[in-house]
């Protein structure tokens, strides 16, 4: 009995905890639903899927090269060589500070612009590909994300103690293996946390591309609000789909995590 | 029959001379104890013998087989070749002070990761005998829990488990009780026991003097890099020669 009562109670304490929020959701929501004008949705359909599509494919392609960048450029600030290191580091600082916007532009209209000038880059097969604006979107925010990135994965590689991999060493592990199956994963684990914020970051970095003629979701909300003159409503659902996004990710890297949640080792060692 | 030996090995870092003529000879089953003050490059020395430190002279021979050595360029020597350094490591078990059971894996992992990735066991047999070798440590309940949640004797008995599953030629302890709650140093000093009483090669860096004198073969105490004095455990705790260990041992108790 006295359990059950327990249980009752925080039950009780989190509803209240949670109920403003939603209470104001809620209240949002109906307001939106009654008074506000929706019937644009119909025409805009399959803009906005094919705006979503193109928002969702930015974040997981750019979020997955880039962190296969990100580990070689954090491991060699770690491990060196030292004409490895410093370029790595240079990449870093100057991505790091400098707006993405700047990046995108710079991509897109100087190196996208260069390109036609010469002819056997306009003759190659790569053209249809390269005349398009998707290929600099992509490519800006894969060096962002890479940036970024290899900076926690520095900080991680470098946080695994040393006796970890002295322990590797005694037992006979090659530098490769040791890598693979101790120095990775642990600095894997300590950046996850990060990792997560970071794509979530990464995800609301994407509107950007549509100042370079990306269709993604933004852009045909901007597209909506100019051909129908409505502000709000078109800019809500954005924001509601983005939140679902942002939620979607959170739960990927703690599913990823998941097996390692048990596991809170490097707090103790 | 030899296991383990060592001739005349310096080593120093930069122009400080923390070794500078050890030796030692382990035969099958010796329970060799290195004693000596912090310092006294004790630990510098055991490590040097599985090369994790690169020493800067000196031969070494694991189970009759000698490490060949080349310079490293910082005025040390590399071994030579590294497949051979790691097929002689993967025989030379080694028990840290801080443990160092990997984090991410779990106890059983812990024990079974070096048979199959550097030994080739498969999979099922290097968890069996891992299980038999944490029971025989006393974690067999305690197999699938990852370290952070384990009492520092119980890593340690776990770390011995994973030093175990190799099969070593001979098994080398970094003062394996020092980073130990008092109340802990009994239940791994126990374990090294058993091992010690079954006949296992040891090398053993301990501050543990009553351990030592207990279970040790030969007892070599350490003093500015050299060995000061050697011997069975008898002699040298109960009639040292030199004066340092006569003092050493005097501030012991």
């Amino acid at each position: 009995m006295v359990h059950r009562e327990k249980v009752a109670a925080g039950r009780l304490r989190m509803d209240t905890g949670t109920l403003t929020p939603i209470v104001a959701a809620a209240v949002l929501a109906i307001y939106a639903a009654l008074r506000m004008r929706w019937d644009w949705l119909g025409d805009y359909y399959p803009l906005l899927v094919r705006g979503l599509g193109m928002t969702v494919l930015l974040v997981v392609v750019t979020s997955s090269l880039g962190m296969l960048l990100a580990i070689p450029i954090g491991l060699v600030q770690v491990v060196g060589p030292k004409w490895l290191a410093l370029p790595a580091r240079a990449f870093c600082t100057v991505i790091r500070g400098t707006p993405l916007l700047l990046q995108l532009w710079l991509l897109y209209y100087g190196l996208g612009s260069l390109f036609p000038q010469f002819p056997w880059i306009r003759e190659s097969g790569l053209w249809p590909i390269l005349r398009q604006a998707w290929p600099y979107a992509l490519l800006g925010l894969t060096l962002s994300y890479a940036a970024y990135e290899g900076e926690v994965f520095r900080g991680a590689f470098k946080g695994v103690p040393k006796g970890q991999l002295d322990a590797a060493r005694a037992y006979g592990m090659s530098g490769f293996l040791t890598f693979r199956r101790i120095w990775l994963p642990q600095a894997f684990r300590r950046a996850m946390p990060t990792l997560a914020g970071e794509t979530i970051l990464q995800l609301k970095a994407t509107p950007l591309v549509a100042t370079i003629t990306v269709v993604d979701v933004y852009s045909v909300a901007a597209q909506v609000r100019q051909q129908t003159y409505l502000t709000y409503e078109p800019l809500l659902l954005i924001c509601a789909i983005y939140i679902v996004l942002a939620v979607v990710i959170t739960r990927v890297f703690t599913r990823l995590s998941g097996k390692s949640r048990d596991n809170t080792a490097f707090r103790k060692t | 029959m030899e296991m383990l030996h060592a001739e005349g090995i310096r080593k120093s870092f930069g122009h400080l001379e923390v070794l500078r003529d050890v030796s030692l000879t382990a035969n099958k089953g010796d329970v060799i104890s290195l004693i000596g003050g912090s310092g006294s490059g004790k630990s510098t020395f055991l490590r040097c013998l599985n090369c994790l430190e690169h020493p800067t002279g000196g031969e070494i021979r694991v189970d009759g087989e000698a490490i060949a050595f080349r310079p490293d360029g910082n005025g040390n020597m590399e071994p030579a070749s590294k497949a051979q350094m790691r097929r002689i490591r993967s025989r030379l078990a080694m028990v840290f002070q801080s443990f160092n059971l990997w984090s991410h894996m779990t106890l059983i992992e812990n024990v079974i990761e070096a048979p199959i990735h550097v030994l080739g066991v498969e999979r099922r047999q290097a968890v069996d005998e891992g299980l038999r070798l944490l029971e025989r440590v006393g974690l067999y309940d305690k197999r699938d829990v990852y370290p952070a949640f384990l009492s520092g004797g119980q890593q340690q008995r776990g770390a011995i488990a994973r030093a175990l599953a190799v099969q070593p030629v001979a098994m080398l302890f970094d003062e394996p009780t020092s980073a130990l709650d008092p109340e802990l140093v009994g239940e791994v000093l126990k374990v090294i026991r058993e091992l010690a009483e079954e006949g296992r090669t040891m090398i053993l860096v301990t501050h543990e003097m009553s351990f030592a004198r207990e279970v040790s073969s030969q007892v070599l105490f350490l003093h500015g890099g050299r060995v000061e004095e050697a011997g069975a455990p008898a002699e040298v705790f109960g009639n040292p020669t030199s004066q340092r260990l006569a003092r050493f041992l005097g501030n012991l108790n």
